[in-house]
């Protein structure tokens, strides 16, 4: 990977707002005024910080119930592991995997991979650089579809709606579970993949 | 297929802001894609739309935008009784009580992201049409740039199609008008909000002080 110049060495840092190549001593873009830093700000502890947060929040998301279901009668709670085993059961094999896919897969995955990215770039590894470059876009592209499980209790909650005939409620576990949406959001915002390949360089 | 070359010295300079590296800046023709040679992500591509294009689908999505908002998105029967549902009331039914913050975040993801996003992107696009820079262009185009994660169209179809599929098992369930709007709607946001409106600075020659 030799012969690509870093910006850093011909003393210019990218304006993340415009795309800019900034003079690395400004300190506020001089296109869009934006604040411009070599890298972002306390990169490291700050989705160290977000991701704590989202794996606390990650607890109650799951154990507690996300929505109250009451039909002809019969009422229920449903926590977001219970919603993918009744779609399993009543057949629906399809929206069981979908919705285990954006409520459970993508959370735990980007847990583990900014976890990963972050003790890497921690130690300064220098291991397969392109592909955790590449787990990071991944991520940032996946992310807000965990929102989904969000969504839909939204839509259901309030289309039914029938007073003693049968009504959906949501319920406190999908405030925690869009908390851990947010806060991934947020820690994949805050790491910088700069930091990956600053490994590559000696003096940073 | 990268047209572009690591260099030193020039004017016109991109950098990756995934991995800092340098480039010298090519023109890309329409369908054209540059990839940082270090991490391969994506450093730029070559337009399709021109400004005016761009205008007539930001108005296009304002539209869609309206009857998103205003026609429900999923009606149900049940033993007579039927009940409707809009963007809005489903963002309501979640501001119940201790939750209520939850229904700030889905509609930000709904609602006022993509109001924000086509406003801004009508104003900015309704100037840069008659070469102007719109007043406020600055702030305009870094409120473009927070807004874009949080817009979640995408997700919110896909959350009206498993809401149906959800509900088809116990009642009878019709999509309604505003359905139709908001699967325009959504292709239509990929399309002209996403990351290519950084063209307007290098194209209305906005002057870095």
């Amino acid at each position: 990977m030799n012969g690509i110049p870093f910006a850093h060495e011909h003393k210019l840092c990218l304006c993340h707002t415009c795309g800019y190549a900034c003079q690395e001593a400004a300190e506020r873009c001089p296109r869009c005024d934006s604040p411009v830093h070599r890298r972002k700000p306390n990169s490291i502890s700050r989705t160290w910080a977000y991701l704590i947060a989202a794996l606390i929040f990650y607890i109650p998301a799951n154990v507690l119930p996300v929505m109250y279901t009451s039909l002809l009668g019969n009422s229920s709670q449903n926590t977001i592991m219970s919603g993918v085993i009744e779609f399993v059961e009543s057949g629906s094999w399809d929206i069981a995997v979908l919705i285990f896919v954006a409520s459970v897969v993508v959370p735990c995955v980007k847990f583990l991979v900014l976890g990963m990215l972050l003790i890497t770039c921690q130690r300064r590894s220098r291991w397969a650089m392109r592909e955790r470059a590449r787990l990071y876009r991944f991520i940032e592209l996946i992310g807000y579809w965990s929102m989904l499980d969000v969504l839909v209790v939204a839509l259901v909650a309030s289309l039914v709606q029938f007073r003693e005939l049968s009504t959906i409620e949501p319920r406190i576990g999908i405030l925690f579970f869009g908390l851990v949406v947010v806060m991934t959001m947020l820690a994949a915002m805050s790491f910088d993949p700069r930091l990956i390949w600053d490994a590559e360089v000696e003096d940073v | 297929m990268s047209t572009v070359h690591p260099t030193t010295d020039t004017p016109d300079l991109i950098i990756c802001e995934h991995c800092d590296s340098l480039y010298e800046a090519h023109p890309l023709k329409p369908g054209e894609a540059a990839f940082c040679l270090r991490c391969r992500s994506l450093l730029g591509r070559g337009h399709r739309l021109s400004i005016e294009q761009l205008l007539a689908l930001t108005i296009a999505a304002a539209m869609f935008f309206i009857f998103a908002n205003i026609f429900p998105v999923i009606s149900i029967s049940m033993k007579g009784l039927t009940n409707e549902v809009t963007l809005w009331e489903s963002v309501e039914a979640l501001a119940q009580g201790r939750i209520t913050i939850i229904a700030l975040v889905a509609g930000l993801a709904i609602i006022f992201a993509p109001l924000l996003q086509i406003t801004l992107l009508l104003w900015v696009l309704l100037h840069a049409n008659s070469g102007i820079i719109a007043p406020g262009f600055k702030a305009c185009m870094r409120a473009l740039e927070h807004l874009r994660p949080w817009s979640m169209l995408e997700v919110c179809m896909l959350g009206i199609l498993v809401a149906i599929i959800k509900l088809a098992g116990m009642l009878d369930v019709h999509p309604g008008v505003g359905l139709w709007a908001m699967a325009m709607l959504m292709v239509l946001i990929l399309l002209i909000a996403n990351k290519s409106i950084r063209r307007l600075w290098d194209e209305l020659g906005v002057p870095a002080e």
